[in-house]
């Protein structure tokens, strides 16, 4: 039986030495360049001993201003920024950003597009969680995953670098479609790397489901109510962490998800550990939805060929046809011609839910984008749920959350 | 989709002032801002939009009216469905103003200082009004119409940034932050912010309580 321990003591009282040994509060500043900010996070602390009583999340260290510069250039101009708003999982940014500014034109895309665009986000959901996986591990002391988790990831980059030319920063879609087909036999190598993904994952986690120490560090530790996930929010595997079942490739299908066959994982309460199991769901899930794309990939063509004023031409029709040569001309000086209007847009990316808010006013530049970045919206919750834990536990919050700075301060 | 039309079509009823606004997606009204909280609260509570997706603001440059526009996104977990809510804001170009509605969704706290960092914007009744994205102190509304992309030049400029960036811009704080330990020839531990604001140092004697 634990022994209530006062303090200061009776013999302190009797001393009158009460004020020497007074609680005083410590304020304590992490970050912004700290292992478990993950990132330029920081956090302003106050704390009373061990235990947290304020925690003021201070975010911006890598504002570069995305939503001016998008004001200033063409909508295909801005692709690659958002590369660099999730940047673990560019493929996934670039899909949700084509089809904001697609949604805007009235432009649909072919299936064929769609189905390259699902399977390309679906991996980059499987790499972002790898690296979420991998440095959660890294925070509560399990130094294996990360290495497991990395090696995976490579594969994944190595067909990421084949289909679109570059690893990390993909620039891979247009507005109506994408840079380019894919490769001769690269399909193949997508269904060679699931057969060898799923036993390397259930591999990899079982390095943590059932391990003691890190049950010890995450069950029941960093707990988000269903209401408060709600309240503040959240979305994506953080949202679903704490038990509602909202993922918006479900509930609102974009881009032929509703084609494919797949589980959302749910949480029970909401503690760093059911996020955990959701994230490791969410793989065995998406290779799922992978194997299916792969297995009836439609053929046509990998662009919206009607969209004239849009989609620039491919090369060999630029060089033989003066239109087309023309056409290129424009689009690339003047932008796709999009009309105005304005056009919320919201894809459930590995984070959560990335929206884009794009008012127009014609032509080929935004007037204002707006970019809705899961990450900031999932970091608004710490000042809540901080308070009342204790130092080492906002560790494994910090990491259970998974959150990227680029996106969260664009 | 129809359940938002058929919440919208409820809240046109309760509030005769909120009209249709032009949407290439989801259902969208205009919202007058003395109606902006009770027509809000009424869609959380009466329609069921209980997540808020998104808070922004749109400059609409100098000499338009409404020059600023509140927008606010709203989902509904149960339905599935999404609608749009905007409102003009009031008050002069320098300082427009909106009510806050961080009592409805505390989600809306860091959008809101998020667009009051970004136009200028006065969430009237928000807690905790100050810059996120920037830092305290910094004099502009960088993304209003009138902000030039490459920054307002200053008189003053750090000559070191000046020369690399060819731009007499204000520079983001590096030293002296609340972070960075300050230059120069001073102890270390006195250059410490942590050690300068409420702690005690081999050289400065504890507070007396």
């Amino acid at each position: 039986m634990a022994t209530e321990i006062a303090f200061p003591d009776s013999a302190a009282k009797a001393a009158g030495a009460e004020q020497e040994f007074a609680p005083e509060k410590m304020s304590l500043s992490m970050g912004p360049s700290h292992p478990s900010t993950h990132g330029v996070l920081r956090l302003q602390m106050e704390l009373d001993g061990e235990v947290l009583t304020k925690c003021d999340p201070i975010v911006g260290y890598l504002h570069r201003g995305d939503e001016k510069i998008a004001e200033n250039m063409t909508y295909n101009q801005f692709v690659p920024y958002t590369d660099r708003l999730d940047y673990l999982a560019p493929l996934a940014n670039n899909m949700a950003y084509a089809i904001a500014v697609e949604k805007l034109a009235g432009l649909e895309v072919p299936a064929r597009c769609q189905a390259i665009r699902v399977l390309t986000a679906e991996m980059a959901r499987i790499s972002a969680h790898l690296m979420g996986l991998g440095a959660f591990g890294l925070d509560v002391g399990a130094w294996t995953v990360l290495v497991h988790s990395l090696n995976q990831r490579e594969h994944l980059y190595k067909l990421f670098e084949e289909l679109t030319g570059a690893r990390f920063t993909t620039s891979y879609t247009r507005i109506g479609g994408v840079s380019r087909d894919v490769p001769e036999g690269w399909l193949g190598r997508v269904i060679a790397f699931c057969d060898q993904f799923e036993p390397a994952l259930e591999e990899t986690l079982a390095l943590l489901t059932r391990n003691k120490i890190f049950q010890d560090r995450t069950v029941g530790v960093g707990i988000i109510t269903k209401a408060d996930a709600l309240a503040y929010g959240l979305t994506g595997p953080n949202l679903r962490g704490s038990g509602v079942a909202l993922d918006l490739r479900k509930d609102r299908p974009y881009s032929g998800y509703e084609q494919y066959e797949f589980d959302v994982p749910v949480g029970s309460k909401g503690d760093c550990y059911d996020r955990y199991l959701c994230r490791g769901e969410e793989m065995r899930q998406s290779v799922r939805i992978i194997r299916q794309i792969v297995a009836k990939f439609p053929s046509g063509d990998w662009y919206a060929k009607d969209a004239r004023k849009i989609f620039a031409p491919p090369k060999d029709k630029i060089l033989t046809s003066m239109e087309e040569l023309i056409n290129n001309f424009m689009i690339v000086t003047e932008g796709p011609q999009i009309p105005a209007g304005e056009v919320y847009f919201e894809a459930e990316n590995p984070k959560g839910a990335l929206g884009f808010y794009i008012v127009s006013k014609g032509g080929g530049v935004p007037w204002r984008m707006k970019i809705r970045s899961p990450s900031f919206c999932n970091l608004s919750i710490l000042p809540k749920v901080c308070v009342g834990t204790m130092m080492s536990d906002v560790v494994t919050l910090l990491g259970s959350l998974d959150f990227v700075m680029g996106e969260c301060d664009r | 989709m129809s359940a938002s039309v058929d919440a919208l079509r409820a809240l046109k009823a309760k509030f005769p002032q909120v009209t249709d606004r032009a949407s290439r997606d989801c259902p969208a009204v205009d919202v007058p801002t003395p109606d902006l909280v009770a027509a809000l609260k009424s869609l959380r509570d009466e329609a069921g939009f209980d997540l808020l997706s998104d808070l922004t603001a749109i400059d609409w440059a100098e000499g338009a009216t409404p020059r600023f526009t509140a927008v606010y996104h709203l989902y509904s977990t149960a339905s599935h469905a999404a609608v749009r809510v905007a409102t003009p804001c009031v008050g002069d170009d320098a300082a427009p103003a909106v009510p806050s509605v961080v009592d409805i969704w505390p989600a809306a706290n860091w959008h809101e200082r998020e667009a009051y960092d970004m136009f200028g914007i006065k969430f009237e009744g928000h807690p905790d009004l100050r810059r996120i994205l920037m830092w305290d102190g910094y004099p502009y509304h960088p993304l209003r119409k009138e902000f030039p992309l490459a920054g307002i030049e200053t008189a003053l400029p750090d000559l070191e940034v000046a020369e690399e960036t060819q731009a007499k811009v204000i520079p983001a704080p590096m030293v002296g932050g609340p972070f960075v330990a300050s230059s120069g020839e001073m102890n270390l531990t006195e250059a410490e912010p942590r050690a300068k604001d409420e702690s005690w140092n081999e050289r400065s004697a504890k507070p007396q309580a």
